[in-house]
């Protein structure tokens, strides 16, 4: 084993690892907060388990991990239910009732850990927010054949094995009972009345988070947890629009985020010759937020560009196809060819500018002196009116508005694929329908 | 049966059986306990006294006999499904827990939404869908629920007059299949073209039976007359008290 590979196993693989793991693990069950719109859930836990961990240490006298995660565990279930009993007592929303709830319970904690003057226990809000990655280290095997060995498993760090043990069962959970979940957050009464408790559903779920909360908790601190609880979810909700593919892609991005993050930590100020490194959880939860950001903006559907272009495009097509019926209607009467400011004063201005241009560019219009239709843009011009026209007298004799009303609703349906069947040969205005057959 | 919500009666001594076979209509002002009183029946809301049983058995040994459509509002018409999801939720109960829907299922769904006219829209996104499309979505997830008896929260409401003819068309063919149909129904005009049976209520039963000898103007005026009827007055002494009611 070269000692690069030995170096990263000993220092960056079981950082990365435990940071790994916590995304995921948060990352999956995140989606079911987010459905739920409970997606703070994981914020009033992580601040609420104080109490249960200092309630554990002062039944037990120690510091064992043991007794601590059952504690701070205990601590996330009464959170959750203590939130839904000052919901329904107080008639306050929920995210009020998490309010009230976590800062009250992150009090008691820090009031009893000052009463009881628990020795060697130091409240580290570095360590809080950002957890104790870089501490987490092991010495790995000098050999590849060495991993095998019992001994090597038994010096891999708690953190990882825990995070490891829930990321299994929570993936379980949400695979075995996914159809379960998925009913119980869409029609909780539905659920019910068939026989999927939605309570007993909503319970297991808040099980997990808050043991999901305190496992990622130590090793990865609270931001992270509750950037990972809600952002992966919400980064996938942008690019998907079914459960099951937005779980997969959450759970990718939660993943992403790790390793860029970490990377971006430790391996970038390196590459740039510094001596320093970053926080690797705090670089994590930047590279999630990044990814949100990338979503938000450039998401295929929902993407703030995506929906910029797609607007653009439309309002060319429209602009374009009133100048096309423009000249059309134009054509019919004695008038003849009309110049380019007359399009102008026909379509307005703005329509105008773009439409002509993309009238020109694709040969369905020929300017010189004045604007006038090529062939294809004669048939092209001739289908839209007919669509207007078709519209108008669809309008009047089905849909029952009055002809001198029509014309507007009219020149925003021809735009569509869309047209009303018909027959009749003349508009309500006693205009002729142009039909298909007609040649130039 | 007596139903509370914070101490507050909102349903009274309702007692009622309904008839096997048959379209009933539930009719009464906002507020009046209609819903209150299908989720009472179903178990969804807790009951302060009395007994609903269907052919002699309590709710939970029947669940597979009884479908359920809650009013469109009730859930998040974002949620990341498509129609044939939603669909296929009806059969949850009869796949049980753990397993996933099966091949068969989903073609059981795919026949329901077709029923409803709703094939060509099966793959759509539920936010994608219009109002009575959603409606019908509902409804044929009921189907597919296979039940003996429905109960429908506001199948008619916000929806379309081809959604209004399909919905009622569907529920007719429940009929002649020997299925029962309960339906809280908002729109008097048309109680007696589309229903059997009706029951007006307004924290009680004011009147229920076939509808030519009930829906009647007087038993109307009975059920709407008077914002406050005297026992909507007793409940809010009562809450005034403290709450020892229900």
């Amino acid at each position: 084993m070269s000692p690069v590979v030995h170096n990263f196993l000993q220092l960056d693989a079981m950082p990365l690892a435990a940071g790994l793991l916590a995304a995921v693990l948060c990352g999956l069950l995140g989606n079911f907060l987010i459905l739920r719109k409970l997606s703070l859930m994981g914020d009033a836990i992580s601040h609420s388990v104080l109490p249960g961990l200092v309630a554990a240490f002062l039944i037990t006298h120690s510091r064992s991990p043991g007794p601590m995660f059952i504690g701070a565990a205990a601590a996330g279930v009464v959170t959750v239910g203590l939130v839904e009993l000052v919901r329904k007592i107080g008639r306050i929303e929920t995210g009020a009732a998490m309010g009230v709830v976590f800062s009250l319970l992150f009090a008691l904690g820090v009031l009893l850990i000052e009463q009881a003057s628990i020795p060697g226990v130091d409240l580290d809000p570095d360590c809080v927010l950002y957890g104790e990655l870089s501490t987490i280290f092991w010495f790995p095997p000098d050999t590849w054949g060495g991993f095998l060995s019992l001994d090597t498993l038994g010096r891999v760090p708690r953190q990882v094995v825990t995070l490891l043990v829930m990321a299994v069962l929570a993936t379980g959970f949400v695979v075995v009972l996914f159809k379960e979940l998925r009913l119980a957050a869409f029609d909780p009464a539905l659920a019910t009345a068939q026989g999927f408790h939605a309570g007993l559903m909503h319970f297991l779920l808040m099980l997990f988070v808050a043991a999901a909360t305190v496992a990622s908790f130590e090793a990865v601190g609270s931001i992270l947890v509750i950037a990972m609880l809600i952002c992966p979810a919400a980064t996938a909700r942008l690019l998907t629009d079914r459960l099951r593919p937005q779980i997969v892609v959450s759970v990718a991005i939660a993943a992403a985020s790790a390793v860029l993050g970490y990377l971006g930590a430790n391996a970038l100020p390196a590459a740039l010759g510094r001596s320093w490194s970053l926080n690797s959880a705090g670089g994590m939860t930047v590279a999630a937020g990044g990814l949100f950001l990338a979503a938000a903006l450039f998401g295929p559907r929902h993407g703030v560009v995506g929906r910029w272009v797609r607007r653009r495009r439309l309002e060319g097509t429209v602009a374009m196809e009133d100048v096309l019926a423009a000249l059309y209607r134009r054509g019919e009467g004695a008038a003849g060819a009309p110049t380019r400011a007359e399009v102008a004063a026909l379509v307005g201005q703005r329509a105008a500018r773009r439409g002509v241009r993309l009238a020109e560019a694709t040969g369905l219009i020929q300017q010189g002196e004045r604007v006038v239709l090529t062939e294809v843009g004669e048939v092209a011009a001739r289908d839209l009116v007919r669509r207007h026209r078709l519209w108008e007298s669809y309008l009047v004799t089905e849909a029952g508005v009055a002809p001198d009303h029509v014309h507007d609703t009219a020149e925003r349906l021809e735009h569509l694929v869309v047209r009303p069947e018909g027959d009749s040969a003349t508009d309500p205005h006693g205009r002729r329908i142009p039909s298909q057959a007609d040649r130039t | 049966m007596t139903v509370a919500y914070h101490h507050k009666p909102v349903l009274w001594d309702v007692d009622y059986d309904a008839p096997a076979n048959a379209l009933v209509a539930i009719v009464g002002p906002n507020g009046a306990g209609k819903s209150t009183l299908i989720k009472a029946c179903l178990d969804l809301v807790p009951r302060a006294s009395g007994l609903v049983e269907f052919w002699g058995s309590p709710y939970r040994r029947v669940r597979g006999r009884v479908g359920y459509v809650p009013q469109r509002e009730s859930v998040d018409w974002d949620f990341p499904v498509s129609a044939l999801d939603v669909v296929c939720m009806g059969r949850y109960h009869k796949i049980g827990w753990c397993r996933p829907v099966s091949r068969a299922h989903k073609r059981a769904g795919m026949e329901c939404l077709a029923r409803v006219g709703m094939l060509p829209l099966a793959d759509r996104q539920i936010s994608q869908l219009s109002g009575g499309q959603q409606q019908r979505v509902f409804l044929a997830r009921a189907l597919a629920q296979e039940a003996d008896l429905y109960f429908m929260d506001e199948p008619f409401a916000g929806v379309d007059a081809a959604t209004e003819r399909a919905i009622v068309e569907v529920l007719r063919e429940l009929k002649r299949g020997g299925k029962t149909v309960i339906c809280v129904h908002h729109d008097l005009q048309t109680v007696a073209e589309y229903f059997d049976h009706v029951m007006l209520i307004n924290m009680r039963v004011v009147a229920a039976g076939p509808v030519g000898e009930v829906f009647t103007r007087e038993n109307l005026h009975k059920t709407y007359g008077g914002r406050l009827t005297l026992l909507a007055e007793a409940a809010e002494a009562v809450a005034r008290a403290g709450g020892g009611g229900g």
